[in-house]
């Protein structure tokens, strides 16, 4: 009987601790979310007040109020949203043609010692090459229309995903090929049930680094030369000594970067999801 | 040569004549006869690096020969048709594909329904949607027999399947080998390097040394059988006399290695 008190005080303990566990668990998972966005928070504090007590001029830094205030007009007036559109268009088909192109080459001399032979020296020439030095070449050949933002995001997004997609390749592991082989797959089935599947974790994160530099690319390229689109925007805003709109541009390439590699991870999450890092 | 046929089989005969393997200059097999019956359970011991898995490999055609022939029942083995599956040490499923998926691999039309009864045959049906990473390594073996299995092979190979799992589950395993075996009836080779295991499980116990069959010990013990009884205790001791008067190989052998280096480094 005794031992059954304490067993129901025990429990009765418990629940009582539970509860409190519940409420602190949940403010421990709040606080987990919050944390990353208090020191730009904090920041932004700052920089307001330190604008609006005149210690930064508003040419220099203008306050974080301004800079919002530009882009509600520049949102009203459709303004904002032509150029957010036509720099998200010449990321995405920049990266699909490069990425996809790096996929390709990757495909072939991971996959084939002949292809191997064949291009990888040549590649990994060419990537050496920084894509900005080509600048001046681009110019020469595209002028300053789309096909020079186009062929210099490509240039930039291809070599993350081939060197990625190559090395992925071969990192698959012997004895899971062997064994698919001994249960009498062969070309495409085991391409498509052993081979791809492994190398995509490797992939995946070639395709991440190819987006930063989609974006990279794509503000240099639009800086220069362009009559459209966040950088132009910002250029545009320059001459006409906009100060508010020049940060609006920069902190728009910082959502939108931010943005496209959060989908990135969006889609390791899904295409992944065997993987026990995301179970 | 005799080749009798036990009643009932779904396995092939094996003849293997004059088999040698060599890497190099280093001779792993130098060679080796051998016969086994449709239906037998053969099991493979010896120290390590003394052949038996490289016999095992040129057996399931992973590598190839430098010499000899293998014939199942009288052609060779390669071309004669028969299904050879192999099981390996590690359990080699696919980290992407569903328990389930993986027990239908290489298998078309309406497999779902195969693979859950051969899951289920080997008590895993509740598991088949879960990723092999979800699983233990006894769980993981057990998947791999049962993808072996839906293939109703006519030989199966186990290449030291249990050598990774602790002592009880392995006991488990081998009540489990056992009692498929004798419900299929296909001629098993296990590799193995637990003296015991072999004894409990084959109808023959053989010892591979200096690249040849070194001792061929028919174990007539009655099945389930029971590690105390009587026999087998001595057989074992025989076994196990005989492997230890062998010395330790100190080099290392490329045998030991899973994959032959560079074997397998070009996919397509």
């Amino acid at each position: 009987m005794a031992s059954t008190h304490i067993l129901q005080a025990g429990l009765g303990q418990t629940s009582a601790s539970g509860e409190r566990g519940v409420f602190a668990r949940a403010g421990a998972v709040l606080l987990r979310r919050l944390a990353p966005w208090a020191a730009p928070a904090l920041l932004i504090l700052a920089w307001q007040w330190a604008a609006t007590h005149g210690l930064i001029g508003s040419r220099i830094l203008p306050p974080p109020l301004e800079v919002l205030k530009a882009g509600v007009t520049l949102a009203e007036n459709g303004e904002l949203w032509t150029h957010l559109k036509i720099s998200f268009w010449r990321a995405l088909i920049g990266f699909a043609l490069g990425g996809g192109l790096g996929l390709l080459l990757g495909l072939i001399t991971g996959l084939s010692r002949r292809g191997e032979l064949l291009l990888d020296t040549s590649v990994q020439m060419i990537r050496n090459i920084p894509p900005l030095a080509l600048i001046p070449l681009v110019i020469l050949w595209f002028g300053i229309d789309e096909a020079a933002k186009l062929f210099l995001v490509a240039f930039g997004t291809l070599f993350p995903v081939y060197i990625n997609t190559y090395h992925g390749i071969r990192s698959v592991d012997a004895g899971l090929v062997e064994m698919a082989r001994s249960y009498g797959l062969r070309g495409w089935p085991l391409f498509r049930d052993v081979i791809l599947p492994g190398a995509l974790p490797s992939i995946l994160v070639g395709v991440r680094f190819a987006i930063g530099f989609a974006w990279i690319l794509l503000i240099v390229a639009e800086t220069i030369s362009a009559s459209s689109g966040i950088g132009y925007l910002a250029m545009n805003a320059r001459e006409f000594l906009q100060t508010d709109v020049v940060v609006l541009a920069i902190l728009l390439y910082a959502v939108l970067g931010k943005l496209s590699d959060w989908a990135a991870r969006w889609v390791e999450r899904i295409w992944l999801r065997w993987h026990p890092a995301y179970q | 040569m005799t080749q009798t046929t036990l009643e009932g089989t779904a396995g092939v005969a094996l003849a293997i004549r004059g088999l040698a393997k060599r890497f190099g200059a280093q001779t792993v097999l130098a060679a080796l006869d051998l016969d086994i019956r449709a239906g037998e359970f053969v099991a493979i011991v010896g120290r390590s690096g003394c052949g038996k898995s490289t016999l095992l490999r040129l057996v399931a055609g992973l590598d190839r020969a430098s010499d000899g022939r293998i014939d199942a029942d009288g052609a060779a083995l390669a071309d004669s048709g028969a299904d050879t599956r192999l099981m390996f040490q590690d359990a080699r499923l696919l980290p992407w594909k569903s328990v389930l998926a993986n027990v239908g691999l290489g298998l078309s039309g309406d497999w779902q329904p195969r693979a859950r009864a051969a899951l289920a045959e080997v008590g895993l049906a509740e598991h088949a949607g879960k990723w092999p990473s979800q699983l233990s390594g006894g769980q993981r073996q057990r998947v791999a027999l049962a993808r072996a299995l839906i293939h109703e092979p006519q030989l199966l190979l186990l290449d030291e399947p249990l050598g990774a799992l602790d002592a009880l589950t392995r006991i488990e395993m081998q009540q489990l080998i056992e009692r498929l075996w004798l419900r299929h009836r296909c001629t098993v080779l296990l590799v193995t390097h637990d003296v015991e295991e072999a004894v409990a499980l084959a109808d023959r116990v053989l010892l591979i040394e200096d690249g040849r069959v070194g001792l061929d010990l028919p174990v007539p013990l009655p099945r389930p059988r029971a590690r105390g009884a009587a026999g087998f205790g001595a057989i074992e001791e025989q076994v196990l006399a005989r492997v230890l008067r062998q010395p330790e190989l100190v080099t290392p052998l490329v045998d030991e290695l899973p994959i032959a280096p560079g074997a397998l480094r070009w996919a397509l």
